[in-house]
């Protein structure tokens, strides 16, 4: 009698089994990797109509991130400076430059510069600066080193982890209100050191400010 | 078995040849594969509105010419212009409570908006003076004719609210409360270089004269 299966079958219940558990493995793996927000977002960096940097201007000459967002202590967004505001130094500095010739434009006619946005929440999330930069929440831990960026890009995933990462223990990522526009800032150089501090400090802040960071669905889902 | 694995390795080497890795700077904007509600036809603020709804499609709305918006400060008092109300002659003192907060707010709004230019202690020796603002921007102290030192309050606001010169106007970045504060900063800015040792407090002259 001859087999109804060929040998070469036994060993296939195996290998489908083995290759099933690479595809999915690696399927998942990718999905992971390739399609959260650390991948598709994080990086982002597109051309700008206008070759700004926030390391000349927020590092090299020490501007203050409020000399142009001027109104991130007091909306929920952040405001991208009128060209009238760069018209305040770039009238005498670079006067003439091409590099700023859409600023002197748009300063004349008050077309506004169409800047490319980079951050950019999904419409049915509700998020506030002010309710954050007023509570000890610094722009470098959602924005990155924005001080050390020539061409700015989007450093943090901004996603719904990231979010709730903070929103459950909020106390460590907190620091003292005059050091929000501080990026550089850090309560210690070494990091251990710094970590602990951050801790027992952030202690303080939770319990003297009240700080409430809602984990509520209905805080960033309105 | 051989070549299955030949091509899941192929597979994966592709992709990870072509999709990169984590935290690449990319100019793509970034996917969206579900676009659920993420984008909704309505309005934020900055952004452009596409739907054709205004011609320039501006989503923050410029005010219509002759129209003032509803919290915005029109009244004629001297908190709004820095002038007494009906004329045109600046108010000589500081409209809101001259206080220790006053002074702290003034302190650090100066360091935002003013230093850049006049720097930290308003001698006019700002980051900016070295890259071809030098010898443009005024030294708040004035040492040689006290023009600005004997200015009224109002006119000092009136100078941060509609500029002056070549000095930009700050009224767009800075709240009438605010600029108050600097005002009251900058005279006690300007204070610290006039003071003599008889107005310090007796307590405090002895550390002073080491
Ligand atoms: C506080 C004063 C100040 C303000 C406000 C300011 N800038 Fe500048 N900017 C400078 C100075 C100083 C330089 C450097 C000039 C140099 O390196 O010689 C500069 C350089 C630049 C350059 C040239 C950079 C390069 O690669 O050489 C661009 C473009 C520019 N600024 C755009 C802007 C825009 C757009 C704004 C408004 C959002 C702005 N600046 C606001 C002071 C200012
Ligand atoms: C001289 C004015 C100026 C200063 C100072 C400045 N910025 Fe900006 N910022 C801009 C302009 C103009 C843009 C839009 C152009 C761009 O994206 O490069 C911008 C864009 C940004 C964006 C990206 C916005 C988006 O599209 O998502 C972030 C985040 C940001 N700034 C953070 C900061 C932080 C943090 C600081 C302080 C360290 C700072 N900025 C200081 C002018 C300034
Ligand atoms: C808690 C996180 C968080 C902090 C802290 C934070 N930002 Fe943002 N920022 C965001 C998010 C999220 C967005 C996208 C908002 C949106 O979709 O309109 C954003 C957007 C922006 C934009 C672009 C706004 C636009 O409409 O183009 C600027 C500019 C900006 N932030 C500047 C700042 C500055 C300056 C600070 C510090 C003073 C700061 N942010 C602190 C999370 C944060
Ligand atoms: C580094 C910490 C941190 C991160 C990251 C952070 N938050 Fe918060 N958030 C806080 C704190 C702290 C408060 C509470 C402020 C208070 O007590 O009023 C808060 C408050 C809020 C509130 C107001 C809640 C209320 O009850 O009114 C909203 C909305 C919010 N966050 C949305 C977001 C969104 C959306 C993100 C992600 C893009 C985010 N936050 C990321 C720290 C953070
Ligand atoms: C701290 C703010 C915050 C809170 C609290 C929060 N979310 Fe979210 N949620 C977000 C943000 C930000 C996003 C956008 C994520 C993204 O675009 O990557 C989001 C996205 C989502 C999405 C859509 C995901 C997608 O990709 O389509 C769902 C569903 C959601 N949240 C459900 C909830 C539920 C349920 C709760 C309560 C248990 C909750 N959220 C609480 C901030 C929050
Ligand atoms: C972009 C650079 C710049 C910034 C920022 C700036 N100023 Fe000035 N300021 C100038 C220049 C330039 C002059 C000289 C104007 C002239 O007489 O030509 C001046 C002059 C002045 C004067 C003297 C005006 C007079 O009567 O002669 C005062 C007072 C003054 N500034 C106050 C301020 C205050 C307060 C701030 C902060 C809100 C500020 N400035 C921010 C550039 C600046």
């Amino acid at each position: 009698m001859s087999d109804t299966f060929p040998k070469w079958t036994n060993k296939l219940p195996a290998k489908v089994m083995v290759g099933a558990i690479l595809v999915g493995t690696a399927l998942t793996g990718g999905f992971w990797y390739y399609f959260t927000p650390k991948y598709v977002r994080v990086g982002y960096q597109p051309i700008q109509p206008v070759a700004f940097s926030h390391a000349i201007h927020a590092d090299q000459l020490g501007v203050d991130c409020r000399y142009c967002h001027n109104g991130v202590e007091k909306s929920w967004f952040s405001n991208i400076p009128a060209a009238s505001t760069c018209m305040n130094c770039h009238a005498q500095v670079l006067a003439t430059d091409p590099k700023l010739a859409l600023v002197r434009e748009s300063f004349k006619t008050g077309k506004p510069i169409p800047w490319v946005q980079i951050h950019k929440v999904p419409d049915y999330v509700f998020f506030n600066h002010s309710v954050h930069v007023n509570r000890g929440v610094s722009c470098v831990h959602c924005h990155g080193p924005v001080n050390k960026m020539d061409e700015i890009y989007h450093a943090k995933p901004l996603g719904m982890t990231f979010c709730l990462e903070c929103h459950r223990d909020p106390g460590k990522n907190l620091r003292p209100l005059d050091k929000i526009t501080d990026l550089d800032w850090s309560y210690s150089q070494d990091a251990v050191k710094a970590a602990t501090m951050a801790k027992s400090a952030g202690e303080k802040y939770v319990h003297d400010m009240k700080v409430n960071a809602s984990q509520n669905c209905s805080a960033c889902h309105r | 078995m051989r070549y299955f694995l030949l091509i899941f390795v192929l597979a994966i080497a592709t992709v990870l040849g072509t999709a990169g890795y984590r935290g690449t700077l990319t100019r793509k904007s970034p996917l969206e594969l579900f676009p659920d509600m993420k984008r909704q036809a309505k309005l934020r603020p900055q952004s452009e509105t596409h739907n054709l709804f205004w011609e320039d499609n501006r989503g923050s709305r410029l005010p219509i010419s002759g129209t003032v918006s509803r919290n915005s400060p029109y009244e004629d008092t001297p908190l709004n212009t820095g002038r007494i109300t009906g004329t045109t002659n600046f108010v000589e003192l500081n409209p809101l409570p001259v206080t220790r907060e006053l002074l702290e707010r003034g302190r650090e709004r100066f360091q935002i908006s003013c230093s850049p230019c006049h720097g930290a202690q308003g001698d006019g020796k700002g980051i900016t003076t070295q890259y071809g603002m030098a010898g443009v921007v005024a030294d708040l102290h004035d040492a040689k004719t006290k023009k600005i030192v004997q200015q009224p309050d109002g006119e000092i606001f009136n100078t941060i609210s509609n500029g002056k010169n070549t000095m930009g106007a700050y009224a767009p970045n800075i709240a009438i409360e605010d600029r108050w504060a600097i005002v009251a900063y900058v005279r006690a800015l300007q204070l610290s270089r006039l003071a003599n040792v008889d107005e310090i407090p007796a307590d405090k002259r002895a550390a002073l004269k080491k």
